[in-house]
């Protein structure tokens, strides 16, 4: 594992997030933009609840003959001249771009952006090849200046200011003259486009990830709103496609419909600026476009995920919709998360790739509030599969031994409605007559985890049951 | 490779509970490969002639394309001049060797047209749409020399001509046509110009690609014209 | 109370409700009352959700085959809250997934309950409450009740026939508040940071009340409401609805010539 994971200590990453007042008045403004945008979209488009039921059979049929539409997707491939190329895990996937970029005397790669290179921590294996990886979408060309992760799947610097990467620009951008204006988004997205310019025009190899790959045409389909991604692959002497086997379809139909909800979901687009569709190497007639192309199929896990309860992750489409609704994202960031996946679909999906036991907290750290199935366009059921990891969790013991232990005490009692009654009477007695003066509770032994930032209110008094008993003894 | 490639279709196989040899699941597979259904395409499409015409720009407009209607494609060079002229840009363009606009009138514009891909150096480009997608204002160009891809994404404003009989409702209806002859090895679908919103969310136009994209569509002779 | 010919009815008080506000399961008993129904409430503790959202299947189901076996006699079961009721119509079918004994069982009561407002609106076609209340409400959506089981408009509706009662909706009334039962104490900084969301768009509502139709949530946004200084007062949405206000809102101190 290259990316470093920092997922078991959650608390400790969510806390400096919360005291982050930076991240704090990004997040804030990020809160409503995303979802109003998306249900602005959806609302636009009376068939987008079809079309979500159409996307997510579309990945469950394609999921159950992922083998079939792998093997087609193969030669088709092959037949538009292209070469696939099959990684079991990260390992295997950086030796196989490595060698590939070798074989080409690459000496720079432009890289589109991909989830998939950061799963496997592509750029610090290609430094130490002595291979400089540019990173051209704007987000992630700034994180890289940062050597951070993405924050956001989609938006991968929104945790960052203007101040913030104006001093970045500044830092490593050496030529830059001391008065050039860079206060601003519009004069630091000029100075980016400027730089990334020079890049994509002088790189050997351009390696972008896929949204979706089909297996009709053997076609590989890139999603940008910036271009980058066009001026990675069709510039550089190769093109390099680095995607999971997850991300083939059947048929140009099948990406149609789910480029339908993509966009929509992800930013309230009714589409992205580019979509792009590419298919093999540059033909004899042509007269741009890479001489060669590759495409990097990565296993690391999914084939076993088929065969388990999870199968439901592999549906995802990586739109960030889930993060954008989810309260807790909002309260804290991607970075919290500690690796690469944030958010409800990182919480089901990091698991399954770091191990339980390191991403232990993450299916825990949801109030199941629902909304991130509520906006999910191939309706992958996010709280089922979280709770399903929790019961992981407790069958392995990986729960925290106070939770196990409070638990089993609580479920003592609730096995025994008589002897529950009699005890929760006594107790909600006390501590009525202690809460009597107040109505609540500013501090309470064994409730510090809610007292610390909020009261509690104290019971009435006498439970229900015995109240209920008391005056309609009869009836009950 | 091919070790990891029969391992994970093996692995596949292993957890969907399948040998991969199975009659009926080759035979789903085949069939909905030749079949490729539509599955659900939005009625907003269902629209013809200059209603189609008004969809696609309504929308091209609402990511910020510009859209002017001409009514035959002797008018397009005079079109592309004014468009230019417009917007205080030199009267320079690029464009690949599509028949459709080398018989296009050039001569009678004082533009300077350069044939060929781009290398970076280009400030204007033109280009032949292979079709457009009323649905959501939506640019569809296949890469070969008549229109090479650079010239979609180096120069800093686009301008691409469309002719409103390449204008369809739907995504699907672009496959039903191309799904004829072979794959071209690049298709791009264009909505509105380059933009980013990956500094605070704000949304900026021009990121990498063209800060300007410009729709000049042939509409015919009974359309109604305006210019951009 | 009138002996009525009407459905026999269950109520399932939940575990809050029974052991921190009886005034809720009291409201919720004359409002069936009201619309006809004969209410009964058996022995029983809590639906198992607890377990179940920890991972602790073992423990949900038999306490989930505790609750089939006390409510599987009446026409209808009908709780105070969405989250239990969710747990029951949405979460047991799926808890006995596996088990063909007990899944039919797990459906039959999964078909016959209900949470309180959606009882009244959608199954007895209840439109109109007798109470009154003079002031300004807001209402906050529980999760559960929203996106489980469609709780939305008929709270807001019933809440509409309150003489005196203006409802004002916060921004966001749809989204969390943060508590998610345990994970309000385990990750205590983080829904510390939702519910200080939510009580802002309450307080922004200018309301004197904020209603909703989960004791949890309600107790959490109280609580964080008093620690925060505000003086909005919290009820569930049943004690506004049945008229029964007299016990001091949640978390607020009884009047004192009633202390003993």
């Amino acid at each position: 594992m290259v990316a470093p994971v920092t997922s078991p200590s959650f608390k400790a990453n969510a806390s400096q997030a919360l005291a982050n007042a930076q991240l704090q008045s990004v997040l804030s403004g990020m809160r409503e933009g995303f979802a109003a945008r998306r249900r602005e979209a959806a609302g636009q488009l009376p068939e987008f609840e079809a079309l979500r039921d159409s996307a997510r059979d579309i990945k469950h049929h394609t999921l159950a003959h992922l083998d079939l539409y792998l093997e087609r997707y193969v030669d088709t491939v092959t037949a538009s001249g292209g070469q696939v190329h099959f990684a079991r895990d990260a390992a295997e996937a950086r030796a196989i771009i490595t060698s590939l970029c070798q074989s080409l005397d690459a000496k720079t790669v432009t890289k589109g952006k991909s989830m998939i290179a950061e799963e496997i921590g592509l750029n610090d294996h290609l430094e130490q090849a002595g291979i400089v990886p540019v990173e051209t979408d704007l987000g992630e060309y700034i994180i890289q200046l940062r050597h951070e992760m993405p924050s956001h799947i989609i938006g991968p610097a929104l945790h960052l200011s203007a101040k913030q990467i104006e001093a970045d620009f500044r830092r490593v951008h050496t030529d830059l003259p001391r008065d050039r204006d860079l206060s601003q988004p519009a004069t630091l997205l000029a100075e980016a486009r400027q730089v990334l310019r020079q890049r994509f025009l002088a790189a050997d190899v351009g390696i972008t990830g896929a949204n979706f790959l089909i297996a009709e045409t053997g076609t590989s389909v890139i999603v940008t709103n910036e271009g980058n991604g066009d001026l990675t692959q069709t510039l550089p002497k190769a093109h390099i496609v680095l995607a999971s086997i997850e991300k083939v379809v059947p048929t140009l139909e099948d990406c149609a419909q789910l480029l339908r909800v993509l966009a929509r979901s992800a930013t309230g687009q009714e589409i992205s600026v580019y979509t792009t569709f590419s298919t093999g190497p540059r033909r004899p007639d042509d007269v741009d476009g890479p001489g060669a192309y590759h495409v990097v199929l990565l296993d690391n896990g999914r084939s076993a995920m088929l065969g388990t309860s999870f199968r439901d992750v592999l549906s995802c489409i990586r739109c960030g919709a889930c993060m954008n609704h989810c309260p807790i994202y909002e309260s804290i960031g991607g970075h919290a998360y500690g690796w690469v996946y944030p958010g409800p679909i990182g919480a089901v999906l990091t698991p399954s790739l770091i191990g339980v036991d390191k991403a232990a907290h993450l299916p825990n750290a949801s109030t199941f509030c629902g909304r991130c199935e509520e906006v999910c366009p191939v309706r992958i059921p996010l709280p089922k599969l979280m709770r399903h990891w929790r019961e992981r969790e407790f069958e392995r013991h990986l729960t925290p031994a106070a939770t196990r232990s409070g638990l089993a005490f609580w479920a003592f009692f609730a096995k025994r409605p008589r002897l529950y009654r009699l005890v929760t009477r006594a107790a909600m007695g006390m501590l009525a007559y202690a809460g009597r003066a107040r109505g609540r509770f500013r501090r309470l032994p064994f409730a510090g985890g809610w007292t610390e930032y909020r009261d509690l209110p104290a019971p009435e008094g006498a439970t229900f049951q015995a109240r209920w008993r008391g005056e309609r003894g009869g009836r009950a | 490779m091919s070790s990891g490639r029969d391992e994970i279709l093996s692995n596949i196989r292993r957890s969907l509970g399948v040998s991969g040899r199975e009659a009926p699941r080759r035979a789903a597979v085949d069939e909905r490969l030749k079949r490729a259904a539509p599955g659900i395409v939005p009625q907003r499409g269902d629209v013809t002639g200059t209603e189609r015409i008004a969809l696609f720009r309504r929308y091209a407009e609402a990511v910020q394309a510009t859209v002017a209607l001409v009514a035959g494609a002797a008018d397009v060079p005079l079109a592309v001049a004014a468009y230019l002229r417009d917007q205080n840009l030199p009267a320079t363009v690029r464009m690949g060797d599509d028949p459709r606009l080398a018989a296009m009138p050039w001569q009678e514009t004082a533009l300077a047209v350069a044939v060929g891909p781009s290398a970076g150096g280009d400030l204007n480009a033109v280009s032949h749409a292979y079709a457009g997608v009323a649905e959501t204002g939506t640019l569809v160009m296949v890469s070969g020399h008549a229109n090479p891809t650079t010239l979609n994404f180096l120069p800093d404003n686009h301008v691409v001509v469309l002719d409103a009989r390449d204008l369809v409702g739907h995504y699907e209806d672009v496959w039903a046509r191309l799904r004829g002859v072979e794959m071209p090895r690049t298709v791009n679908w264009i909505t509105g110009p380059s933009r980013s919103a990956d500094i605070e969310r704000t949304l900026l136009l021009g990121a990498h690609g063209p800060r300007r994209l410009h729709v000049v569509v042939i509409a015919g002779p009974s359309a109604p014209l305006t210019s951009a | 109370m009138p002996k009525t010919s009407g459905p026999r009815v269950g109520l399932f008080v939940t575990c809050l409700v029974d052991l921190m506000r009886p005034s809720v399961g009291f409201a919720a008993v004359k409002l069936l009352e009201q619309a006809g129904c004969r209410v009964e409430v058996p022995s029983q503790t809590c639906c198992g959700q607890p377990a179940y959202n920890s991972g602790d299947r073992a423990n949900a189901r038999s306490i989930a085959e505790q609750m089939i076996r006390t409510f599987s006699g009446f026409d209808y079961v009908v709780a105070p809250s969405g989250s239990c009721a969710g747990m029951i119509r949405v979460h047991y079918p799926e808890l006995f997934a596996d088990d063909p004994n007990w899944l039919p069982k797990a459906r039959a009561l999964a078909a016959k309950t209900w949470e309180l407002t959606s009882f009244l609106v959608d199954v007895l076609g209840v439109t109109t409450v007798n109470a009154e209340y003079q002031g300004i409400a807001t209402y906050h959506d529980a999760c559960s009740g929203l996106r489980e089981l469609g709780i939305s408009t008929q709270p807001r509706r019933l809440l509409a026939s309150v003489k005196g009662l203006e409802l004002v909706e916060m921004t966001d009334a749809d989204t969390c508040c943060g508590f998610g039962g345990t994970f309000a104490v385990k990750y205590g900084q983080i829904s510390n940071a939702i519910v200080a969301q939510k009580t802002r768009r309450a307080v922004e509502t200018g309301a004197s009340m904020l209603l909703a139709g989960d004791l949890g949530c309600l107790m959490n946004m109280a609580g964080k409401l008093s620690r925060e200084g505000h003086a909005i007062a919290v009820r569930h949405v049943a004690e506004v609805l049945a008229g029964t206000t007299e016990a001091p809102p949640i978390g607020a101190p009884k009047p004192a010539e009633h202390r003993s």
